[in-house]
């Protein structure tokens, strides 16, 4: 026991958000560092994030998108040798009740632990048409490439081991990179778990995926988990 | 009479695309001098200009390469070797827009790791003074 335990919160624009999500974590009672990344922000995010309580922020000053964001976060993890880095979005999506499950799994081997949605709702989620045909469509070819079924390969609501902190930090996919960094973990040898989290509907803010970006992000994404596939083992 | 007229036509274009290619490849070196562009991405612009420049200087080439791959009308095979140097050479680019916003993206993220520690240690030099 006693490991140590990162959270990894990027934030892009949530000076509204941020400190309800801060306090949040805080409030858990689990002993952990909380790693703000602010993403080069325009709004006062990392000021916002500095006045609360023990909590460490770092701020591009350009903006890099959410997967450079995070692997800045594996960045320090790796730096500062944490055991386990959770990745937990800075909107306030994600329900921090089920960090602990989180950790409970990754402390029994997995290298990666995805909170899905889908788990716990089952086949209840609503959502837009093209938007479940979507998941439908990142869960076959998740299945085809790696044999496993991932129900919420998109989901940002992740632990991951120390072994994985470190191959993540120098290879960790840029935009849309969730779907992506499960093949690229899966293909490299490392263990892949989900279990069903909570996930509340946006408080502020809209999705970052709308219209056009759509068919950008399902056409990036299907490429790189193809591409990432085929490409060499690292380890 | 008409035959001539033709021939002057042509000796005039064959001037001008020996100059077109002569000015583009002694530009590129000229560039790589004066260390406007680095050697290695100049490579493709070279090879090119000397293609072109083969080929004005020596007509019967494209006569040549057009019999020789199957295309009726000879300027089209040029236009092809020119689609092709165009191709290559915005493929490079793509390379190495590719490398540099990896090496931006590294560079940001070292950066501002890196501000986070200073920070640090300028709090502590701070409170120690204290």
């Amino acid at each position: 026991m006693n490991k140590s335990i990162l959270i990894i919160v990027p934030a892009y624009n949530e000076a509204q958000n941020i400190e309800a999500v801060i306090d949040d974590l805080n409030s858990l009672g689990i002993d952990l560092t909380i790693l703000v990344i602010d993403d080069g922000s325009s709004d006062n995010t990392s000021e916002v994030a500095k006045s609360c309580q023990s909590c460490v922020v770092i701020r591009h000053f350009i903006n890099l998108g959410i997967g450079g964001a995070v692997q800045s976060g594996f960045k320090f993890a790796k730096r500062n040798n944490f055991d386990i880095a959770i990745q937990f979005d800075g909107d306030g999506q994600h329900d921090s009740e089920y960090i602990k499950h989180l950790i409970d799994e990754a402390e029994q081997g997995y290298d990666m632990v995805i909170g899905s949605r889908f788990l716990f709702l089952g086949d209840n989620f609503k959502s837009t048409l093209p938007r479940r045909l979507g998941i439908k469509f990142l869960q076959l070819v998740s299945y085809i490439l790696i044999g496993t079924k991932i129900t919420d390969s998109t989901s940002g609501f992740r632990a991951y081991s120390k072994n994985a902190i470190e191959f993540l930090a120098e290879n960790y996919p840029e935009d849309y990179p969730e779907p992506e960094a499960i093949i690229l973990l899966s293909k490299n040898s490392y263990k892949i778990k989900e279990i069903p989290v909570k996930m509340n509907s946006r408080q502020k803010g809209e999705s970052s995926i709308k219209g056009f970006s759509y068919l950008y992000y399902f056409f990036k994404v299907s490429l790189a988990m193809l591409l990432t596939n085929f490409r060499p083992k690292m380890r | 009479m008409g035959n001539d007229s033709i021939n002057i036509n042509l000796n005039i274009i064959q001037y001008i695309s020996i100059a077109g290619s002569l000015v583009i490849l002694l530009l590129v070196v000229e560039l790589v001098r004066r260390k406007k562009i680095k050697e290695q991405y100049s490579l493709l612009w070279l090879f090119f200009s000397l293609i072109f420049l083969v080929f004005s200087i020596w007509r019967e080439a494209l006569d040549l390469l057009a019999v020789t791959i199957g295309i009726a009308y000879p300027p089209a095979a040029f236009l092809l070797i020119l689609v092709m140097a165009i191709y290559l050479i915005l493929i490079q680019y793509s390379i190495i827009i590719s490398k540099l916003s990896n090496n931006l993206k590294e560079s940001i993220q070292e950066i501002s790791l890196l501000k986070h520690e200073i920070d640090n240690l300028k709090n502590k030099v701070h409170n120690e003074n204290v």
